[in-house]
């Protein structure tokens, strides 16, 4: 916009030669007392002074008028010019801050470049630790060597997630307050960091060496013994069977874990509250997992077979009085017979 | 001194001058070399804004469209990691989700998946997958892995389609044979596929790390898809 200020001060575009010797003295906006002196000095008469003024500031106005109008059209958004740019500027400004913030945010937070180092695994070290897991080490004398990964017990719980959900997928499951696969992650996740937390604290409180990273890492590889019998046995519905596994194959990984805790602990009452906690927590996991997500199926036979008789059952029953004599053993008979029978199927 | 040797030469022959030039080892041969973009990015903008609806919406259903095309048929091209989208793992997911619903006020046999958990299981496990495949030095940005996977549950959304369909014959071992051969199809179907996308931006020795959770992940949709049975 146009400017009328001062007289000569404005005189910017539109200064003639007798005013461009000072014109680098008003750069700043001038001051009254540098403009009347040279007002006085180039020429007589005022009223002429006066017309010259006159013209000037009216060319000083096309002037500005047309600097302004170039500058509309170069200008990006078609704002005009200088109420235009002091909004960019601050917009840009504040742009430029909230993300410079939330970058910083970003940086701290969702760094997982903090985990990175504990991924660095190849496929043949995964496979080896798996199958060591399995195999307790006899040697107690000096502590075990224990590796600080967690790849393999992450891809282990989930991987028990996805047999959890086939076992309660097969069995029909019913779960009211809640979905399947919460239910399933919940349980997965909730036993390999609780009881990893809480057998650390108990380590804490024996004095053994160990970290809370080789916990979660010892105890996720524990639960390959638990995905290999749950996932036979929610194929193969035989409780012998089951049993056989619990002992064998869970035993194995438990004597596994206990074994290391033991290198890493002194004192035999240290030795035994560690490790007998861990050893009944984790085989008693095995049962949980096994006996609370299947058990409908056994319904599900006893239905198939006749009326739901339950296969443990000490109620005096009324004998009928008007049956013969003759038809009451048979039929008591037949009633032990199947409730046996029963129980010998669901045992 | 380069511009006068080169401006001699206005033969059609262009590059027959430059092989006697040489550059004496004392001037230096630096400089700037701007492109004007400033109208074309102004060109760009205002196209995009005034265009109408339709067109836009033409534009995504056929990148999207593209896309699928690249699932069904996986070869080895970057049109999947390099235009990433996500409209085609959404319109997937809310499929599969509203296909999985048994569509019964029964609070009893409320046993199967709910819209939300389909949902939440699909986004958290791509998200896992993502974060998994980022730690293990994958190479992948975080969107173009999601968009990956996201696609590739397009076998397992026909394999539910067909499965809904054989479902309205009558229930029985062959009717559960038909479907379990189908999602079995459906499950390499998109293992492969999402492979061929995944592997290249892995550390070649593992590869095999990276895919697991893969095969774990579309291992939970094919069983939540062949273990629907509408009451």
């Amino acid at each position: 916009m146009a400017t009328p200020a001062a007289p000569t001060g404005g005189a910017r575009n539109g200064a003639g030669p007798e005013w461009g010797g000072f014109e680098e003295n008003i750069q700043g906006g001038g001051s009254a007392v540098i403009d009347m002196e040279n007002m006085d000095d180039t020429s007589g008469s005022s009223f002429e002074d006066m017309g010259e003024l006159h013209q000037r500031l009216r060319e000083e106005e096309v002037d500005a008028d047309a600097a302004a109008a170039e500058e509309e059209d170069g200008e990006f958004l078609g704002m005009k010019g200088f109420k235009g740019q002091l909004s960019r500027q601050v917009a840009d400004q504040m742009w430029q801050a909230g993300k410079r913030q939330a970058s910083r945010a970003f940086s701290l937070y969702a760094n997982i470049d903090i985990l990175r180092p504990y991924f660095d695994v190849e496929p043949a070290q995964v496979r080896s630790r798996l199958l060591e897991s399995m195999i307790p080490i006899k040697m107690v004398s000096f502590p075990q060597k224990i590796a600080g990964e967690l790849y393999g017990p992450l891809m282990l719980v989930f991987t028990l997630v996805a047999i959890l959900l086939h076992g309660m997928k097969t069995s029909d499951t019913i779960i009211r307050e809640g979905t399947l696969m919460g239910t399933a992650i919940g349980t997965c996740f909730g036993y390999w960091l609780g009881v990893s937390s809480f057998i650390y604290f108990l380590a804490y409180l024996c004095n053994a060496q160990i970290t809370m990273l080789q916990m979660l890492a010892l105890l996720g590889y524990g639960l390959f013994g638990h995905c290999i019998v749950l996932f036979i046995t929610y194929n193969i519905h035989l409780h012998a069977l089951f049993y056989l596994f619990w002992l064998l194959v869970g035993g194995l990984s438990t004597l596994r874990m206990v074994a290391v805790l033991v290198s890493r602990t002194v004192g035999p009452t240290q030795r035994l509250l560690l490790c007998g906690t861990l050893a009944t927590l984790h085989m008693l996991f095995l049962l949980y997992l096994h006996f609370a997500y299947h058990k409908v199926v056994e319904g599900i036979l006893d239905t198939l077979e006749g009326p739901n008789i339950p296969p443990i059952q000490r109620v005096p029953r009324d004998i009928p009085a008007a049956l013969p004599a003759a038809r009451l053993p048979t039929t008591v008979l037949n009633a032990t017979a199947r409730a046996v029978a029963v129980t010998l199927q669901s045992h | 001194m380069l511009k006068r040797v080169l401006s001699c030469h206005n033969s059609p022959h262009v590059f027959a001058g430059l092989s006697d030039i040489s550059i004496s080892q004392d001037i230096p041969v630096e400089g700037e070399i701007t492109i004007p973009v400033r109208s074309r990015v102004r060109e760009f903008d205002s196209s995009t804004l005034n265009e109408s609806v339709q067109n836009t919406i033409m534009r995504d259903l056929k990148a999207v469209g593209k896309k699928f095309m690249h699932v069904l048929y996986p070869r080895k091209s970057n049109t999947l990691l390099r235009d990433w989208d996500l409209w085609g793992p959404l319109i997937l997911c809310v499929t599969l989700a509203l296909m999985l619903q048994r569509g019964s006020v029964d609070s009893e046999k409320d046993g199967g998946p709910q819209f939300a958990e389909v949902f939440v299981i699909v986004w958290f496990g791509a998200v896992t997958i993502t974060l998994n495949s980022k730690l293990l030095g994958g190479n992948i940005s975080f969107f173009q892995s999601l968009c990956v996977l996201g696609y590739c549950i397009l076998p397992l959304t026909m394999a539910m389609l067909v499965c809904r369909l054989v479902l309205l014959a009558e229930p029985g071992p062959v009717n559960f044979m038909v479907r379990l051969f189908v999602v079995i199809i459906m499950f390499a179907w998109s293992i492969v596929a999402s492979t061929a996308f995944l592997a290249d931006s892995q550390p070649p020795n593992r590869k095999a790390l990276a895919v697991y959770p893969v095969f774990l992940f579309y291992f939970v949709i094919s069983w939540m898809i062949l273990t629907f049975t509408p009451q």
